[in-house]
């Protein structure tokens, strides 16, 4: 068993690490961040994006780390397994907190205190913050502290985090040497209950694996994850008794098993019987004013807010036009910061045009790794706009409303009502949309909800979408309009079938459950937004940054090499060249005709030619082999590849030039390159294939494995190329040009 | 009489008799407190007809009409 003994010899030892848990929406986080000054680091657990929070208590060498909430310690979803894991000292690599910090929210006293005797019983030292005691005195109530600490064996200090109530005491009080192991058992178990609860007890201690004063503890968290069935509940319960022979477990497993089969369900009997404890408790604890049976006045504020927000109209009304503002947000308020950053890029290219001589440096600096740091840092506002808007979101209670809002909708293809804002905000951009999930608490639910994001129609198709249709559909307007939504509507379609897919198969699990807190609304502080924005869009930076820069300059290399002399290029390049030396055009002209020449002979022009055959089915040659390739990158690069590859010097995405080039270009036989059906197909292509490095090491940093971005690779890329081979060969076949 | 917590309307109350259905989720529905005596009343519906919201032990939450059904009550 790795559960260590409860160091009852070392009362007075040094602290040097306390753990911080509770419910969600108990103050907790807000509790740390006052706790350790705003001054914390953030990373992840390895393996998993659950945020790691560590920061130092303020004045003191104590180490404070923040926990995902929990509500119990039988963990049923992995990122709640992390939070016990680190508690009971299962975690590899880390080793168990020297003390615990409880929080609880004091106006949610039974919930609450149901994880924090649980965390006392396994005998660690533990202090308890009751916090948002300003909403209990609100109500006309109030807790007894001394009183409580007394039921409980350990310390208990009342707070109010956001006002700094009761923060010196708590302070003392975790530097204090006061804290105590202790392992009161007040649990009352039905008696056949409480006779297998010892046997599986002493299997525990016998192993040597635990003390006898936590190995009672053990055993009931032991039995409740193994007998509820569940495949996380069974995996938590195997990690508990890992250093347990295996003989002595599958023992254990048929004297609970027994048990169940005679008594019905154990685990319910000790839940229930907690809570009966818990009840106790708190109704000695809990004193009520008198005459303070009086509705509380909080709730009815609340109700009243709520009768607006989840209201059958106008709750619709209020999410449309808070879904309007984060759509807009992303979309446009972003916009002038973007166009900033890339006049700044643009700025930065010139200088090094001008000062770095021509040749390799000068492009790798130029074309290479400012395009690559532009291409990260372009995002970087809209990413920063979004978290905000998710933190305000997140911190009034507003989120949980949505989720209850578009529940229904979502659960159509097996998803949670917390999947509706990623996906949404995927239509500005996939990669704050699938940083969006980290509100998405199980897992399954969570990865469907990354794998379809990029499907969703974002902001980068756009330039694509537009200049395809404004070369082929000309200039009617209710058929381009209808090309547009009809791509859109693909995407969308796409992803919600593709969703039923992934729950039906890879990601098929019990059946989804919505068992969702909504708390009461509470006004977020602007410090802690700003802060934790902060946070994880410096996440985004050093995460998914350094992937993108150096998918970028591997690019440019494959764009840049083999360099070729002039003279060596083609006699066709050479001819055209010679042929313009008279006529009187600019210098640009000039370069995007070499810089197309040479780029058709570096080694994306040479896998353009590698890849014909592969895509010659779908209508496309090598020219948009190469568009296609290189906008592995980002999807926009597609019309600045087209630019140079067909030849002509603006490259803007509404480029009258362009779209005429494009509609003109043709084939070896003469016959046009770019008919409807091409382009269609090809725009269908863009809809669903994932042509997009940031999304992909997006993924990876949120998945923590490279298994889902290769996966998503690769199904888009079969839906995207099986879609255009379709268009193109079942087109054809009826006849469309 | 004892219901299911699925058939109550908004404004209605009981006290929790039981949890039914499948282990994993009756525990999960156990620990955010509807054990047996709870008083547990239906706040409202979501507006397309499911989630429902839930008040009890001094706190709301939220389930869907699924499980709800699964939670045995006796009306007040």
């Amino acid at each position: 068993m790795s559960v260590r003994p409860a160091d009852v010899s070392a009362v007075s030892a040094t602290v040097h690490r306390i753990a911080i848990a509770g419910n969600p929406n108990s103050g907790k986080t807000s509790l740390f961040n006052q706790l350790t000054g705003l001054r914390y680091i953030v990373a992840n657990y390895p393996g998993v994006t659950v945020e790691k929070r560590e920061g130092r208590l303020l004045g003191s060498g104590i180490i404070l780390v923040d926990l995902p909430g929990i509500y119990s310690l039988s963990a049923r979803s992995p990122d709640e397994a992390i939070s016990r894991d680190v508690l009971l000292g299962l975690l590899n690599g880390e080793s168990r907190p020297d003390a615990v910090l409880v929080v609880i929210d004091a106006s949610n006293l039974e919930r609450n205190l149901y994880l924090a005797t649980q965390l006392i019983e396994f005998g660690m030292r533990v202090v308890v913050a009751c916090n948002l005691m300003d909403e209990v005195e609100a109500r006309g109530e109030r807790i007894d502290c001394e009183l409580l600490s007394r039921e409980l064996g350990v310390p208990v200090i009342p707070t109010v985090a956001r006002s700094g109530r009761g923060l010196d005491e708590l302070r003392r009080a975790l530097m204090g040497g006061s804290i105590v192991p202790h392992s009161r058992h007040s649990l009352e178990l039905p008696l056949e209950i409480d006779r297998c609860v010892e046997k599986i007890a002493s299997d525990l201690t016998s192993s040597g694996a635990t003390t006898c004063c936590v190995s009672r503890s053990a055993a009931l968290l032991w039995m409740t994850d193994y007998l509820s069935g569940d495949a996380t509940g069974r995996a938590a319960s195997r990690r508990l008794v890992a250093q347990v022979p295996p003989a002595l477990a599958e023992e254990m497993a048929r004297t609970a098993e027994e048990l169940n089969e005679a008594e019905s369900d154990i685990a319910a009997a000790i839940i229930e019987a907690r809570y009966r404890h818990v009840s106790q408790i708190v109704s000695r604890v809990r004193v009520q004013r008198s005459g303070g049976d009086a509705l509380p006045r909080k709730a009815s504020i609340r109700d009243r807010v709520d009768s607006v927000v989840t209201h059958r109209i106008y709750g619709f009304g209020v999410f449309v036009v808070v879904m309007g503002l984060l759509f807009l947000s992303i979309f446009s308020w972003a916009e002038p910061l973007m166009g900033m950053i890339e006049s700044v890029q643009a700025l930065c290219v010139s200088a090094v045009r001008v000062w770095v001589p021509d040749g390799l440096l000068q492009s790798l600096l130029a074309d290479g790794i400012i395009n690559g740091v532009g291409s990260v840092v372009v995002f970087f506002p809209q990413i920063c706009i979004l978290f905000l808007f998710l933190s305000i979101l997140e911190d009034s209670g507003y989120m949980a409303r949505a989720a209850f809002l578009m529940d229904r909708l979502m659960s159509r293809v097996g998803l949670h009502g917390r999947s509706f804002i990623p996906l949404l905000s995927s239509y500005a951009c996939a990669i704050p949309g699938i940083m969006a999930t980290r509100t998405i608490e199980n897992r399954r639910d969570r990865l469907t909800t990354i794998l379809i994001a990029p499907l969703m129609s974002c902001s980068a198709r756009l330039p694509v979408y537009l200049i395809l249709i404004a070369a082929v559909y000309g200039d009617r307007l209710w058929l381009k309009t209808g090309v547009m939504l009809g791509l859109y509507l693909l995407g969308t379609v796409t992803a919600l079938l593709m969703a039923v897919v992934f729950k039906k198969t890879l990601l098929r699990g019990p059946r989804p459950t919505f068992i969702m807190e909504l708390p009461p609304y509470r006004l977020p502080q602007a410090r802690v937004i700003v802060r934790t924005m902060w946070d994880r869009s410096k996440q985004f930076l050093t995460g998914a940054g350094t992937t993108i820069v150096a998918a970028c300059i591997v690019i440019w290399a494959l764009g840049y090499f083999p360099r070729m002399d002039v003279a060596d290029l083609s006699q066709e390049v050479v001819a055209q060249l010679a042929e313009l030396d008279g006529a009187p055009l600019g210098v640009d002209e000039r370069d995007h005709i070499l810089a197309g020449a040479q780029l058709r002979q570096s080694w994306l022009g040479r896998l353009g030619h590698l890849i014909e055959p592969t895509i010659e089915p779908l209508g496309y040659d090598w020219r948009i082999g190469i568009g296609i390739l290189s906008s592995f990158l980002a999807r926009e690069v597609f019309v600045g590849t087209m630019g140079i590859t067909f030849s002509i010097g603006a490259t803007d995405d509404a480029s009258d030039m362009l779209r005429d080039k494009l509609a003109a270009a043709t084939r070896a036989d003469g016959r046009p390159l770019f008919t409807p059906r091409v382009a269609t197909g090809l725009m269908v292509f863009y809809v669903l294939a994932c042509q997009c490095v940031s999304t992909l090491a997006v993924t990876r940093r949120e998945t923590g494995s490279w298994k889902w971005p290769a996966l998503m690779f690769g199904y888009m890329t079969v839906l995207a190329y099986s879609a255009a081979l379709a268009i193109n060969q079942l087109g054809a076949a009826v006849g469309w040009a | 009489m004892p219901k299911l917590l699925g058939d109550l309307n908004p404004g209605q109350s009981g006290f929790v008799r039981g949890v039914g259905g499948e282990a994993g989720i009756r525990h999960r529905l156990l620990e955010m407190g509807l054990t047996r005596g709870t008083l547990v009343s239906v706040v409202r519906v979501a507006p397309l007809g499911d989630p429902v919201e839930l008040q009890l032990r001094g706190y709301r939450l939220s389930v869907r009409k699924s499980e709800a059904a699964t939670v045995h009550i006796e009306a007040t």
